[in-house]
């Protein structure tokens, strides 16, 4: 469904991300993980069209994303929940979940998605009409990743949805991921916490200062001696 | 006293209303485009040539008049941000500084050579008609022009919290980027900003042109207490300069009355600083996350 292949991109003249080739297929839960400033969160950026890529190509179902502006890709039907949540600030939870659905495909079933949303996050449904800038960092988690689900994705992009929770908010962040994962929606995870990330997604890709330097299924990767000592503190 | 105190007070808020469509025009542009626009005053003063000359052309009324200005004003705006802000946006906001009070010199300078610098009027049945409800003193055509000044400023706070294109404008004025990552087109949002701020200013326009002499230097006259009032009700944030600008009304009219007639300006700005120095980010600011 997702492929990037051999795509660099940078931020001025520094590179960011180099020859990075990874696929997600329909359905599946990936994982992207790494130290900070691996590249993790310029190759979502790169996907979504927010950072220019200098080599390689970006694919959506066999279209370049590269022929389209940055606000054409949702309407493929990618999500893309950015690091620090990013809500908008002043606006309520519902006009935040609303706004989420702004494509013309996401917009006529947008009453029904939200009952959805609120059905994930029954909390949001207290919350509505609060200004989502007021919210605690967990329940603004949940706007975003609400807002996410309102376009309908058949790709959604996670950028470190456990930054700076609690530990119990992780718990409960990464619990309804894996609910909607279920419920047949692809996954990109980026996570630094990668044993959370490794119990969530099938397969991983582990990115070193802009490289792939690692890939495979979960229980590979958790059993990797490398990784176990460089991620997982074993 | 007291009768001298509530007329001054009426007088600034009928015009303080005209205030608000201006600073809420400059508000939107900033809080939107993310852009100063220095030649919103002049295209107040559009908007009053566009109904002196409908009205002495067609003897059409400048209320009436209003039906013109503001959607001629919004395709201007429109036109203006897709050929010119849009080319200068970028990480250096100096060229767009020099692009908009280049446009502001620009409109000056043309209006003086095509209308002269003459002062124009237009006399209605109403221009000098007033109310006198116990020792007050209402006069007609401001208080008509505040009252369509408040309802346009209505319609414009119902369009951006109830329809999904000006949710998307205060979308993308809090988030450019994670706007566009809900499918929003950035390009097409500024134009409808641009557009409506100079659509409401046109507006202003043609409500000051029963009461009110146009002549090309006119709109400055409403851009300074625009741009106090934007800053002193929180930048990019329409209900403070709303807020704002009928407060700043109130202070220069009090500083007319109570100072002197030329001092008007005083106790605006000294207003104006005594907010910044509690408030830095203004009256509209939430002070906690």
């Amino acid at each position: 469904m997702l492929e990037l292949s051999r795509v660099s991109a940078s931020y001025g003249s520094v590179p960011a991300i180099t020859d990075i080739s990874i696929s997600i297929g329909e359905g599946e839960a990936v994982g992207l993980l790494g130290a900070n400033g691996a590249g993790k969160s310029t190759t979502l950026r790169a996907v979504s069209g927010l950072v220019k890529l200098f080599g390689g190509k970006v694919t959506f179902d066999g279209i370049d994303l590269a022929t389209l502006p940055p606000y054409r890709i949702p309407e493929l039907g990618i999500a893309h929940v950015p690091e620090g949540r990013q809500v908008f600030p002043e606006m309520t939870v519902q006009e935040n979940l609303e706004i989420g659905a702004y494509t013309p495909k996401a917009k006529a079933d947008r009453a029904r998605t939200m009952e959805l949303v609120y059905s994930i996050f029954p909390r949001l449904a207290d919350r509505r009409k609060q200004l989502a800038g007021t919210m605690s960092g967990g329940e603004q988690q949940m706007v975003a990743v609400g807002r996410g689900l309102m376009l309908k994705p058949r790709l959604l992009m996670l950028d470190e949805p456990s930054l700076g929770l609690a530990p119990v908010m992780t718990d409960v962040t990464f619990e309804k991921i894996g609910e909607i994962h279920k419920m047949g929606t692809a996954i990109l995870l980026v996570e630094q916490n990668v044993s959370r990330a490794l119990s969530l997604v099938q397969r991983a890709y582990v990115l070193e200062s802009g490289n792939v330097i690692m890939q495979g299924s979960s229980a590979e990767l958790a059993n990797n001696k490398q990784v176990q000592a460089a991620y997982l503190g074993i | 006293m007291w009768e001298t105190l509530a007329q001054a007070v009426i007088n600034g808020l009928l015009i303080g209303g005209i205030y608000a469509l201006v600073s809420i025009g400059v508000t939107l542009i900033f809080g939107v485009v993310k852009i100063v626009n220095f030649a919103q005053g002049e295209f107040v003063m559009l908007g009053m040539y566009i109904s002196f000359f409908l009205a002495t052309q067609f003897g059409i009324d400048p209320l009436v008049s209003l039906v013109v200005s503001m959607p001629v004003l919004f395709v201007a705006g429109v036109l203006i941000q897709h050929f010119l802000i849009r080319r200068v946006l970028g990480p250096n906001d100096m060229p767009q500084i020099f692009l908009t009070f280049a446009l502001s010199l620009l409109l000056l300078n043309l209006s003086l050579m095509l209308f002269s610098a003459n002062y124009r009027t237009v006399h209605t049945s109403y221009s000098d008609e007033a109310w006198h409800i116990g020792g007050l003193y209402i006069p007609v055509a401001k208080l008509i022009a505040f009252a369509v000044a408040m309802a346009l400023s209505g319609l414009l706070w119902v369009f951006l919290h109830t329809t999904d294109l000006g949710r998307a404008m205060r979308a993308a004025s809090q988030n450019r980027d994670v706007a566009m990552l809900m499918g929003i087109n950035p390009n097409r949002v500024f134009a409808v900003a641009f557009g409506t701020a100079l659509a409401l200013a046109g507006a202003a326009g043609s409500l000051l042109m029963p009461f009110y002499s146009a002549y090309p230097f006119v709109g400055q006259v409403f851009v300074l207490m625009a741009f106090v009032a934007v800053v002193m009700g929180t930048l990019g944030n329409v209900m403070g300069a709303l807020v704002a600008s009928l407060m700043m009304g109130i202070a220069e009219s009090l500083g007319i009355q109570f100072v002197g007639a030329d001092s008007g300006l005083i106790v605006v700005f000294a207003l104006l600083l005594l907010t910044l120095a509690f408030r830095p980010s203004g009256l509209g600011a939430r002070r906690s996350r």
